[in-house]
C-alpha cells in the first residue's frame, strides 16, 4: 500500500445545543487514507458522518484531535496557508440544488475556485478552462452560460462535480454525493467519479448512507454510529464477515432487489422505542455491551479488521 | 418463464423491415437542453410582468411621480403663476379651468402645491428608504454574517432601540432640531432602519449554512467575496421588497408629522400640513383635502400593490 | 381477481410558463382487492401525480386532468363533487405521504388526529373513537400508546411518526391505501420497520396498496405487481417475479442493471443509462425512451409502440419486442 495521504487522529466536533447541552457528533474518530484510495464513510442520518466531512476540511473548528493531509496538520495552519492548502482538499455536495448558487451562471460556479487561487490568467483562458472541465465530466461545454435550475439533478451534481476538480485537488470528500439522485443516475456518477480516480489519481472520502454503492466503491469502509466508529474494515470482508451488531443491523436492512433474496431473508432489528436507535440501543444487554460506546476501543481482529469492543478490565 | 409473446404488438401502419434498422445513441444529444435559458432575474421580470394588478400600480406611480416633475411647471406655462403666486381676491376658489384643483385660503393654486407636495412626500419615502437600506443592510449583514456573540451584542442594541416609541424619538428630535426636511428624513431613520436591519440578518443566516456558500468557503473564499457576491445577492429580493414596502410607511409618517405641524414649515407645502391647512372649511372648501388626500392614498397604495407584486416575483422558488 | 381501482386513459398535464407539461401521457392500470401494486419510475416520471390524481389532491390549477377515468368499486372518481371526495378521502382510501414531518399537523396531538378521522367519517363518540385510536396505535407498533396517544408529532421520531401516519390512514379501515414514498426520507433501519408494518396491517385489514416508489428494493420486499413508467407513460408491467427475473423493456433492464448489489462481486462496473429523462414540456412523438435506449431503431423515434402481451400479468411497450425487429437487424 502506499503512503496515506490523510491522517485523521482523535477527531472530535461538539455543538453547543443550547441549555448546557453539547452534541457529541463527532466523538474521538481515527483513521488513514492512503493516497489513491477510497474509503468509505456509512451511517444513518445524525451519526455524524457529514459533520466529520466538513471538520476534516476545517469548514468546522474541531473541538480537539488532528487532521493531517500529507504531514502536515493542517488545523495549525495560518488562514493564508490554509486558503493555498484548500487547492489540494475538495468536496462534493449531497444536494445539488443547494451547492450552486442560483444567480450565478455555470462559468461563474465553475470559474470561482479560479478566481480565488489566482489561477484564471485572462478572461480566455478562463473559459477555455471551464470548458475544458465541463467536458471532462460529459456535460456541453455549450451550456456554460447557463444557469443551475436548468439543469437536471445529475447535471448539476456533475457541475459540482467540475467546481472541485477546477483546482486540481488531491483528495476530494464526496458528502452523499448521490443519495438526492435518481437511481438511473446514480451509477452514471459513480461511474464519473471512479473514472475520475483513475485518470487523475484521486483520493477520496465517500461519504454516503446507502451501504450497496459504498460498498462498489470503495476500498475499505468505515461504520459510524452515534459520532464513533464502530467497525472499519475492507469492503468485501465487511460485507461478507460483518462483526459489530449495528453494522450486521445496518446490513440486514438493505432491500434487495430481487424478490428470491428478500423473501428469504431475515432482518436483525433494533427496537425503535420512539426515541430513535439512540436510547434503545444504549441498553441492549444483549449485544454484551456492544453498545456502550463510551467505555469500547476499536480492536484489530483480523488483519485490517477494526470492531469496536468494551474495554478490558 | 420464457419470453414468447402471447400476443404480440398491434400496430397502426405497415412497417418495413428498413424501420428496424438501428441507430445508435448519441450521448451528447441526450444530454441537450431544449429550454431557453433565463436568469432569475429575467424570469423574476416575467412573472411581475404577468401581474397587471402590480403592472397598474406601477403605472400609477410613474404618473405620480412625472406629475410632481412636471406638474407645477405646467401651471407656470399656461397660466404663469408659480407655487408662492398668491392671490388674495380669489381665494376658496373651487376647481376651474384656470386653477384645476381651485385655491387655497390665500388664494394659492391647490393644483401646483399638491404636486409640490407631493414631491416633497416621495423625497422624503425615497431618501428614508434608501438610509433604511443602507444602514440596514451593513448592520443587518454584519450581525447575520458573523453571528455568535456579534450578533447578540448587536441585536440586543438594535432591540432597544426598537422598544422606545419612535414617535416619541421623532417628536422629541423635531422639537429640539430646527423643523426641516433633513430633520424630517432624519427622525424617520433613526429607528426605521431595524426593520430592514432583521430582514437581512435573517436572511444571511438562512443562507450562511446552504450549501453553495460552504462550498465557496471550501474552495477558500474569504468573508468580503462570501458577502458580497453569495449571500447578498441572493437575499436581494426580500430587500427589494422591504425597501418598496417602507417608502409608503415615510411618506404616511412624513404627512403625519406635516399634518401634527411637526413637518416642513410654511411656506413650503407638504401633502400632510396642506390636509392640516384645509381642515378649517373642509366642509365648505372640500377640494382643498381631497386633492392632497386622494395623492397620498393612491401613491400609499400603489406601493404596497406594486411591492406584493415584487414579492411574488422575486419568490426564489424557481420552479421549473 | 375482482378490480378494487381502474384507471382508464388518465392524461394529466401542468400549465407552467412556456406551456403545458405533460405529466401524465395514458395511465392504464387495475389494482386488485389485497394486491400491492408499485409503481416505479424516476424522479419527473409522473408516478406521484397518478397518486395524487387518484385522491383528487393535485392543485388545480395549474394542473389540469385532460381525460381518463379512475373508477373507484366502480365509481369515476373524477365526477365526484369535491363534498363526495372528502368523504371518500380518508373512509375509502387511505394515504401516506413521503416526509411524516410536515403531513401530521404539529399544533394537534397525535391521538386527536386520528380521533378526528374517525369521528369524521365513522361518526363515533369522542370515547368510542378514543379507544378505536389507541388500539390503532398499538396495531402500528407504537409502544405505550396510551401514553403516545396525548403527544405531539415532535415528540415523535421520524419512523414514530410514519407509523402513527399508518394508523391515520389505516383507521376508517380503507378499501385502498396509498403510500407515496413512504420510507424514501427514513434510515434504512427504520425503513425496514415501516414496510414490515404495512405488510402485516395489509395482511390484518386485507388492505390494497398502491406503492409509490423508486426503490427496486422496497418494491422486491413488498409488492404483488410492478407498474413501470417512465416519462408519464406505463413501459412495462408484470408480477414482481416477472419485473425481476425476465424483464422485458430496455428501461427496466437498465434500472436493474445500474443497481449495486451488496451481493455482487467487487470490479463488477455498474452500467448506467446514459443520459437524462425528456422534457415532457415537449414530449418525444415516438417512444419516450428511445433517446437513451441502445437499441433504438428509425422506428422508435417515429411512432409510440403498443403493448407486446407475455403472460395474462406481464406486459412491455418497446418496439424491439416487434417480430419484425429480429428481422431489419439481420438485413
Amino acid at each position: 500500500m502506499s503512503k496515506n495521504l490523510i491522517e485523521v487522529e482523535g477527531l472530535k466536533k461538539y455543538f453547543n445545543v443550547g441549555g448546557g447541552n453539547v452534541l457529541k457528533a463527532v466523538n474521538d474518530i481515527s483513521f488513514s487514507i492512503a493516497e489513491g484510495e477510497t474509503l468509505g464513510l456509512v451511517g444513518e442520518s445524525g451519526c455524524g458522518k457529514s459533520t466529520a466531512g466538513r471538520t476534516i476540511l476545517r469548514l468546522y473548528e474541531p473541538t480537539a484531535g488532528s487532521v493531517r493531509f500529507n504531514g502536515v496538520d493542517i488545523n495549525q495552519l495560518s488562514p493564508r496557508k490554509m486558503k493555498a492548502m484548500r487547492r489540494d482538499m475538495q468536496m462534493i455536495f449531497q444536494d445539488p440544488y443547494a451547492s450552486l448558487n442560483p444567480r450565478f451562471t455555470v462559468t461563474d460556479i465553475i470559474g470561482e475556485a479560479l478566481d480565488i487561487h489566482g489561477m484564471a490568467g485572462s478572461r480566455a483562458e478562463r473559459k477555455k478552462r471551464v470548458e475544458e472541465l465541463l467536458d471532462m465530466v460529459g456535460l456541453n461545454p455549450d451550456h456554460a452560460t447557463r444557469y443551475p435550475h436548468e439543469f437536471s439533478g445529475g447535471q448539476r451534481q456533475r457541475i459540482g462535480i467540475a467546481r472541485a476538480l477546477a483546482v486540481n485537488p488531491k483528495f476530494i470528500i464526496c458528502d452523499e454525493p448521490i443519495s438526492a439522485l435518481d437511481v438511473s443516475i446514480q451509477a452514471q456518477v459513480v461511474n464519473l467519479l471512479k473514472e475520475l480516480q483513475d485518470r487523475l489519481g484521486l483520493t477520496y472520502l465517500f461519504i454516503a448512507h446507502d451501504l450497496s454503492m459504498v460498498k462498489h466503491i470503495s476500498d475499505r469502509v468505515a461504520v459510524m454510529y452515534l459520532g464513533r466508529i464502530v467497525e472499519l474494515a475492507e469492503s468485501e470482508e465487511l460485507y461478507a464477515n460483518p462483526l459489530h451488531p449495528y453494522t450486521k443491523t445496518l446490513l440486514s436492512a438493505i432491500p434487495i432487489p430481487d424478490p428470491e433474496v428478500e423473501a428469504n431473508k431475515k432482518r436483525i432489528l433494533l427496537e425503535d422505542n420512539g426515541n430513535g436507535p439512540i436510547t434503545s440501543a444504549k441498553d441492549d444487554s444483549a449485544a454484551g455491551g456492544a453498545f456502550d460506546l463510551e467505555n469500547s476501543e476499536l480492536v484489530e481482529v483480523s488483519k485490517g479488521h477494526w470492531v469496536s469492543m468494551p474495554k478490558k478490565g | 418463464m420464457d419470453n414468447n409473446p402471447i400476443q404480440v404488438m398491434q400496430t397502426p401502419v405497415d412497417l418495413k423491415p428498413e424501420d428496424f434498422r438501428k441507430i445508435g445513441t448519441d450521448e451528447k444529444q441526450a444530454e441537450v437542453i431544449q429550454r431557453e435559458s433565463i436568469s432569475a432575474w429575467r424570469d423574476a421580470w416575467y412573472r411581475l410582468r404577468s401581474n397587471k394588478l402590480a403592472m397598474t400600480a406601477l403605472g400609477v406611480l410613474l404618473l405620480i411621480v412625472i406629475a410632481s416633475l412636471v406638474g407645477p411647471l405646467i401651471s407656470q406655462w399656461v397660466h404663469g403663476y408659480n407655487y408662492y403666486s398668491n392671490d388674495l381676491m380669489n381665494t376658496n376658489q373651487k376647481p376651474s379651468a384656470l386653477h384645476w384643483f381651485g385655491t387655497d385660503d390665500l388664494g394659492r393654486d391647490v393644483w401646483v402645491r399638491t404636486w409640490m407636495g407631493a414631491r416633497i412626500s416621495l423625497i422624503v419615502g425615497l431618501a428614508a428608504a434608501c438610509i433604511d437600506l443602507l444602514i440596514g443592510v451593513i448592520y443587518g449583514g454584519i450581525m447575520g454574517y458573523f453571528g455568535g456573540r456579534v450578533d447578540e451584542i448587536m441585536n440586543k442594541f438594535s432591540e432597544i432601540i426598537y422598544s422606545i416609541p419612535y414617535l416619541l424619538v421623532t417628536i422629541l428630535l423635531l422639537v429640539v432640531m430646527e423643523p426641516s426636511l433633513g430633520t424630517i428624513i432624519l427622525a424617520l431613520t433613526i429607528t426605521g432602519w431595524i426593520n430592514m436591519s432583521w430582514i437581512v440578518r435573517g436572511e444571511i443566516m438562512q443562507l450562511k449554512s446552504r450549501e453553495f456558500v460552504l462550498a465557496s468557503r471550501s474552495m477558500g473564499a474569504g468573508s468580503g467575496r462570501l458577502l458580497f457576491r453569495h449571500l447578498l445577492p441572493n437575499a436581494v429580493g426580500p430587500i427589494i421588497v422591504t425597501v418598496t414596502l417602507s417608502v409608503p410607511n415615510a411618506i404616511f409618517a412624513e404627512a403625519f408629522l406635516s399634518f401634527l405641524g411637526l413637518g416642513v414649515q410654511a411656506p413650503i407645502a407638504s401633502l400632510g400640513s396642506m390636509i392640516n391647512d384645509a381642515l378649517t372649511g373642509w366642509l365648505y372648501y372640500p377640494w382643498r383635502m381631497l386633492f392632497p388626500a386622494a395623492v397620498i392614498s393612491l401613491t400609499m397604495l400603489a406601493f404596497n400593490i406594486f411591492g406584493d407584486g415584487l414579492r411574488d416575483a422575486l419568490d426564489p422558488k424557481l420552479k421549473k | 381477481m375482482e378490480p378494487i381501482l381502474q384507471i382508464k386513459d388518465l392524461h394529466v398535464s401542468f400549465q407552467v410558463k412556456g406551456g403545458e407539461v405533460k405529466a401524465v401521457r395514458g395511465m392504464n392500470f387495475e389494482v386488485g382487492k389485497g394486491e400491492t401494486v408499485a409503481i416505479v419510475g424516476e424522479s419527473g416520471s409522473g408516478k406521484s401525480v397518478t397518486a395524487q390524481t387518484i385522491m383528487r389532491l393535485i392543485p388545480s390549477p395549474p394542473s389540469i386532468i385532460k381525460q381518463g377515468e379512475i373508477l373507484f368499486q366502480g365509481q369515476n372518481l373524477l365526477q365526484k363533487s369535491d363534498k363526495q371526495m372528502e368523504a371518500i378521502r380518508g373512509k375509502d382510501i387511505g394515504m401516506i405521504f413521503q416526509d411524516p414531518m410536515t403531513s401530521l399537523n404539529p399544533t394537534i396531538k397525535v391521538g386527536k388526529q386520528i380521533t378526528e378521522v374517525l369521528i369524521k367519517h365513522q361518526k363515533m363518540s369522542a370515547a368510542e373513537a378514543k379507544k378505536e385510536a389507541i388500539e390503532m396505535l398499538k396495531l402500528v407498533g407504537i409502544k405505550n400508546a396510551e401514553a403516545r396517544f396525548n403527544q405531539y408529532p415532535h415528540e415523535f421520531s421520524g419512523g414514530m411518526r410514519q407509523r402513527a401516519m399508518i394508523a391515520i390512514a389505516l383507521a376508517c379501515r380503507p378499501s385502498l391505501l396509498i403510500a407515496d414514498e413512504p420510507t424514501t426520507a427514513l434510515d434504512v433501519t427504520i425503513q425496514a420497520q415501516i414496510m414490515d408494518v404495512m405488510k402485516e396491517m395489509q395482511e390484518r385489514l386485507g388492505t390494497s396498496i398502491i406503492l409509490i416508489t423508486h426503490d427496486l428494493g422496497v418494491v422486491a420486499g413488498m409488492c404483488d405487481r410492478v407498474i413501470v413508467m417512465y416519462a408519464g407513460e406505463v413501459v412495462e408491467t408484470g408480477t414482481k417475479w416477472e419485473i425481476f427475473k425476465n424483464p422485458q423493456h430496455p428501461y427496466t433492464k437498465g434500472l436493474l442493471r445500474s443497481m449495486p448489489r451488496l451481493d455482487q462481486k467487487k470490479g463488477e462496473p455498474l452500467i448506467p443509462i446514459i443520459g437524462t429523462p425528456p422534457d415532457l414540456i415537449k414530449p418525444p412523438i415516438g417512444c419516450p425512451f428511445a433517446a437513451r435506449c441502445e437499441h433504438a431503431m428509425k422506428i422508435c423515434e417515429r411512432i409510440d409502440p403498443g403493448a407486446t402481451v407475455f403472460s395474462d400479468t406481464h406486459m412491455a411497450r418497446c418496439w424491439d419486442l416487434h417480430p419484425m425487429a429480429k428481422e431489419g437487424q439481420s438485413s
